[in-house]
């Protein structure tokens, strides 16, 4: 296959999924968007947070930190500001706020970097709850922004097709090479002339601002929120949770996590709401322990196994023997 | 003023010793077993309710409910390292992907124990009182059931220490730490060690519980509090380092004492993250670490 075209065709169908998605609001009721949204969002989200970790294994715990902020900025000048200025601030002060934790956590070798982010949602979710104690006078804040639950939808489909798009380039380009490299030996990886911290900080960052401006999307759907609900620290799990068990081998692998965690996700939390946690941790127990590279690894190894029978056998059975 | 102080130091020191008992178990775990155990709080609040049922329930001390939490805490912890990390070592030999794995695990784990806690006990706050009186000790009032608390968590560090320092079970067990590829050079099995010292690494974390419940209303969802916690401390005092766990525990208790009555209490755990990256960046290896 011809390598320079596959950018240009993933990207196309990037673009021509998104037009089919796009009708959704004109054939589904509100129950039914509403599922689609929380799967958009997800979806977004959990590809994002793949860009960055599946490469690079530095397995980040903070989507509920840029979620938040994204939430929160919204919710204090959504209002006055208007929808397309609110997301710009969201996305800047996300992509300031990831640069200097990148740029201070990200020498942080694998555990280290794991419990930093894990606390970071925390560490913010409390300065937030001070400074609104302290200055705002009040703990919530009211979401009134007149947007409707289709714009919403299409706000997100918007986002999670600029995070494909943002995905494939990575993939195609140096940057995602130089990813895989970290991942592989971060030592070797210098060596052999990687900028290692450039690439980590820069897609950091990048990742980290589209969670940001799904956390901005995603406001007005609650019309009121608290510190408590916008860092909410299961958003972090969820998202890992999914993009785990979608796999982080292919661009789609994290959506084919997303799509049926969510519809679990909303059973169980309607049905059974004392039984989330649980079931959630039996599910991630199984994920690690079933099927550790996902649906995409699940699919590749068994390609893999197929391939002998055919016409490469010989060398291809080699990959086999790891 | 010098009286206020003293006070809030005292206070801060008792609290300290708690959280260095919690602590010690921890770096037992990830010092030892190599495993960062996300889990570990919620065998925390496991330990405290508990001792809550049976005080409520049966009208036993839970000075008494800690003889019965030490074995269970030990047994739990020890099945969980057979039945959950063993098979995890063995498909991931090496040691940076070993570790993120057993956090993903722990994770998952973390969540099963919180969801059954959450079904039998729900949300709501749950405390008792025990021992709920003032004592005076050099001038300073605390409770009594503080004061037992940190009393019971300092002789178990103690014993803890004595048992790694003096006991045969205790070298090998630092043996492994130090180095669990030339272990079986000199006949210790890294794998048994490991299993041991993460179960006595349980075992200390369930007692932590118990005492903790004695003074503190506590919840489901607060396990993540106290591995956050666990966590700042063990990586101050250096993994693995149980003097150094002991020390960096008290030192926390002080802070956020101070930070609370002097500051503002709504930024003691900014201050906790505060000390926690800033050793994080200066002194990777710990407060009382060798240099990297």
């Amino acid at each position: 296959m011809n390598e320079s075209s596959r950018p240009l065709q993933q990207s196309a169908l990037v673009l021509v999924c998104a037009a089919v998605l796009a009708i959704a609001p004109y054939m589904f009721e509100a129950y039914g968007l509403g599922l689609l949204s929380s799967m958009l969002m997800y979806t977004a989200m959990a590809t994002a947070w793949s860009i960055f970790s599946s490469p690079t294994r530095y397995v980040s715990l903070a989507t509920a930190a840029f979620f938040g902020i994204g939430a929160y900025t919204t919710a204090a000048v959504g209002e006055s500001l208007g929808p397309a200025l609110t997301l710009c601030i969201a996305a800047a002060i996300g992509f300031l706020v990831a640069l200097v934790v990148g740029l201070v956590t990200l020498r942080l070798a694998g555990v280290y970097f794991v419990i930093f982010t894990f606390g970071l949602a925390e560490l913010i979710r409390q300065l937030v709850t001070w400074w609104e104690a302290k200055f705002g006078g009040t703990l919530g804040r009211y979401v009134f922004i007149d947007v409707t639950q289709n714009q919403i939808y299409w706000q997100l489909l918007g986002v999670a097709a600029l995070v494909f798009l943002v995905g494939v380039w990575v993939r195609s380009s140096r940057i995602g090479w130089a990813a895989i490299a970290i991942g592989e030996d971060e030592q070797a990886a210098r060596h052999i002339g990687v900028n290692a911290t450039k690439v980590k900080v820069l897609l950091f960052a990048g990742v980290s601002t589209a969670m940001s401006i799904v956390g901005a999307v995603m406001a007005p759907r609650w019309t009121y929120i608290d510190p408590a609900i916008a860092f909410n620290p299961l958003v972090s799990f969820q998202t890992m949770i999914m993009a785990l068990l979608g796999g982080g081998s292919r661009l789609y692998g994290p959506a084919l996590g997303v799509v049926p965690l969510v519809i679990l996700s909303e059973v169980l939390q309607a049905q059974f709401p004392n039984y989330f946690s649980l079931m959630l941790g039996i599910v991630f127990l199984a994920i690690v322990y079933l099927m550790p590279n996902g649906v995409t690894g699940l699919l590749d190894s068994l390609r893999a196994s197929r391939r002998p029978r055919s016409h490469v056998a010989p060398q291809a059975s080699k990959e086999g023997a790891l | 003023m010098l009286a206020v102080f003293w006070d809030t130091f005292f206070s801060g020191l008792v609290l300290g010793g708690i959280y260095a008992l919690v602590a010690v178990g921890l770096t037992l775990q990830y010092g030892v077993a190599r495993v960062m155990n996300l889990a570990y709080g919620e065998f925390t609040i496991a330990g405290a309710f508990l001792a809550y049922v049976a005080f409520i329930q049966y009208q036993v001390s839970p000075l008494i409910t800690l003889f019965f939490a030490l074995p269970l805490g030990f047994a739990l912890n020890w099945a969980v390292y057979r039945l959950l990390m063993v098979p995890l070592a063995r498909r991931t030999p090496t040691g940076a992907s070993m570790e993120v794995t057993t956090i993903l695990a722990t994770f998952g784990l973390l969540f099963v124990v919180q969801g059954a806690l959450l079904i039998a006990f729900g949300g709501s706050y749950y405390s008792y009182s025990f021992l709920a009186v003032p004592v005076d000790v050099l001038g300073s009032i605390v409770p009594a059931n503080r004061l037992v608390a940190a009393g019971v968590a300092l002789a178990a560090s103690t014993g803890l220490y004595l048992f790694l320092l003096a006991s045969r079970y205790g070298t090998a067990i630092r043996a492994v730490s130090v180095n669990a590829g030339a272990a079986p050079l000199v006949g210790i099995d890294p794998a048994r060690y490991a299993a041991l010292a993460f179960a006595v690494g349980g075992a200390l974390v369930a007692a932590s519980g118990v005492l903790l419940s004695m003074f503190l209303t506590f919840n489901t969802s607060m396990g993540i509090v106290f591995t956050m916690k666990a966590l700042i401390i063990v990586i101050m005092g250096g993994v693995g380092n149980v003097l150094g766990a002991f020390f960096a525990g008290l030192l926390l208790g002080v802070v956020e004492s101070v930070v609370s009555a002097y500051v503002d209490p709504g930024l003691t755990l900014a201050a906790n993250f505060m000390i926690f990256l800033s050793v994080l960046l200066l002194r990777p290896t710990g407060l009382f670490g060798r240099r990297a």
